[in-house]
């Protein structure tokens, strides 16, 4: 089910947020030559929302374009805005070539409330040897908490945690399995307070 | 074709339809013609017929690495009468697809392939495809296709879908591979997508409920899940693969994958020499950026299948080479294997840079198809050859050789 109610708050959450954040370019990922209806609703929503930020570039690109674009040139993509099935392909696709799940941010949010978490989870909630060993990668529920404290309006905290955290795992000494290393959650999670 | 079946086992599966067996192919691992060696020794020493003995010297001559690596020479023993030219139907298309298709076609000329090309105009903005080119498919039964334009939008579905529900072409193939010479961020990634093509999100079934609110049916049937499975899992057994993976997101779509599972899984174990596992779709996306080397054959429903089978071709070296066809029970339309982006871009067209190497490999399952084995392994060893020199390479290999160019080395390196 598409609705011209849905697909509109979604693309006018996008384009705000990439003029918020001072990204230059929204892309639109549809099927809709296929699903000519549902999602030829959710792009004309789009375009309609595209032409209300006129210093913002807008693309749309096929899906399965998308998904082959995304690992052979994913430079080219600056701010995705999808439905919700493609969303979850093209975020764990993403995630997956810049680094893992274990390390991106992402939050859900909504008129009154938001509800942070690890970015793009595939697999759910991780192998139970990763629990047995406490072995979890903290990282991503570490920068999601980093954006949920700027939600509150404390940026100075969230700048702080943030450049901790990616000292962390730029100096490379700290890292769990999915990153290559071979430290603990508590190890990591010490280093990072020792960077604060 | 009865008769031989019975004499000799050696020689029965070079007569399997499937596109890419590959028991044509005695020197499958030129690194390890062990394996091979084995297994079609194992087979001759099981049967004594005169045909099977005297493939033996030829085989241990083949084992001591006497004969270069690219070449069959054990050959099938055609039947009398089967040099004739088949008839294919080719659509060039839209956009690269004449570029694409000429190639093919100056490439079969140059190797006198016993095939006969009945070309018909179809594009991609005709409300339906003509009934005469339908009529010349069924008789045919085999059709090589350019891709066809689908507008944006509006009532018309898109032909290619069209084309496979009214001919039931119900499993679509692509077989993604790292060609040597070809440097990709992974190796080692050999993934075949055997996608079901006809239901799924593409029955095309939306309607607006009122203004501003569509919904869109997405059909799961057993029917087609079981014939699907059982196709990808038969593919596996033929072509000595050893996993299939079974793609779904059931624990969000419980019904409708979940049917879809359960008729994998039921399959499943009538095969139990071949492994069987299943993997949540967006887990797979990431797997397949992060360890491709894990998957062998997969097994998907309609939507996924497609943006699975974009996402390996990339990984492996692009859509321009990767390989693919849609099979039914009675037709099979071969074409570029995973085409994200249909028709290919407009400037491709103009500076007619466009690959035409998927279609060439293309053309070579389709001549396997048509049991000519040994004109699919010479355009093939070319086709590879050309690749791995690498002077020859269209722009999305990294190259900037025209279309003509690397068609005439292909047809300069056909043996």
């Amino acid at each position: 089910v598409i609705t011209k109610f849905c697909s509109e708050r979604i693309a006018k959450y996008a384009f705000e947020y990439a003029h918020l954040n001072n990204r230059k370019t929204v892309t639109a990922v549809h099927k809709a030559n296929i699903m000519k209806l549902a999602d030829g609703l959710f792009l004309e929503s789009c375009r309609e929302i595209a032409k209300s930020y006129p210093e913002i570039k807008y693309n749309e690109i096929i899906v399965d374009n998308c998904c082959m674009q995304l690992v052979s040139k994913p430079e080219q993509f600056d701010v995705m805005v999808t439905p919700n099935l493609y969303g979850n392909l093209v975020a764990n696709t993403a995630a997956g070539i810049a680094g893992g799940t274990g390390v991106m941010p992402g939050g859900n949010v909504g008129v009154e409330y938001a509800i942070f978490e690890q970015g793009a989870s595939a697999g759910n909630v991780g192998k139970p040897k990763l629990v047995e060993k406490k072995k979890a990668n903290p990282v991503a529920l570490l920068l999601s908490s980093a954006m949920m404290l700027r939600h509150l309006e404390l940026p100075e905290f969230a700048d702080r945690l943030e450049s901790a955290v990616k000292r962390v795992i730029k100096e490379g000494k700290y890292r769990t399995k999915d990153l290559g290393g071979t430290s603990t959650t508590q190890e990591v999670t010490d280093a990072v307070i020792s960077a604060l | 074709f009865q008769l031989l079946k019975s004499q000799s086992p050696l020689h029965l599966c070079n007569y399997y339809s499937f596109p890419t067996c590959k028991h044509y192919s005695l020197n499958q691992n030129p690194n390890n013609p062990l394996s091979s060696f084995i297994f079609f020794t194992s087979l001759i020493k099981s049967n004594q017929t005169p045909m099977a003995r005297r493939s033996l010297p030829i085989l241990k001559q083949l084992l001591h690495g006497q004969h270069p690596p690219l070449s069959r020479s054990v050959t099938y023993m055609p039947r009398p009468g089967d040099g004739a030219p088949r008839t294919v139907t080719l659509i060039p298309g839209d956009g690269i697809g004449p570029l694409v298709t000429g190639a093919v076609e100056q490439v079969m000329e140059a190797m006198h392939a016993p095939i006969f090309f009945e070309k018909f105009e179809v594009h991609g903005d005709m409300k339906t495809i003509p009934t005469e080119v339908l009529e010349s498919i069924r008789k045919n039964k085999v059709c090589l296709k350019g891709g066809l334009n689908t507008p944006m939008g509006g009532g018309v579905s898109s032909l290619n879908v069209q084309l496979r529900k009214e001919l039931d072409l119900y499993a679509s193939l692509v077989n993604c591979i790292n060609f040597p010479g070809l440097v990709t961020r992974h190796e080692n990634v050999d993934i075949v997508v055997i996608r079901e093509n006809t239901e799924g999100e593409y029955a095309g079934l939306e309607h607006e409920v009122v203004p501003g609110v569509v919904e869109s049916l997405k059909v799961i049937t057993k029917f087609c899940s079981e014939r699907i499975a059982k196709y990808a899992f038969e593919y596996a057994y033929l072509n000595n693969r050893k996993t299939v993976t079974a793609v779904h997101k059931a624990n969000i779509m419980k019904l409708a994958d979940g049917l879809f599972l359960e008729s994998c899984r039921e399959i499943a174990s009538k095969y139990p020499s071949i492994k069987y596992n299943e993997i949540i779709v967006d887990n797979c996306c990431m797997q397949l950026v992060s360890k491709p080397e894990q998957f062998d054959v997969m097994v998907t429903p309609n939507l996924y299948g497609n943006l699975v089978a974009n996402t390996a071709a990339g990984i492996a070296g692009g859509t321009g080479v990767m390989p693919g066809g849609n099979v039914g029970a009675d037709h099979a339309v071969f074409e570029q294997g995973a085409s994200a982006g249909n028709v290919g871009k407009q400037k491709f067209v103009e500076r007619k840079t466009a690959n035409p190497v998927a279609l060439l490999l293309s053309s070579a399952m389709m001549l396997r198809h048509l049991q000519f084995p040994s004109f699919a392994d010479r355009l093939e060893n070319s086709v590879k050859h050309v690749i791995l020199e690498g002077k020859y390479r269209t722009k999305d290999l990294g190259g900037n050789s025209t279309t003509q160019e690397v068609v005439d080395a292909v047809i300069a390196n056909l043996g």
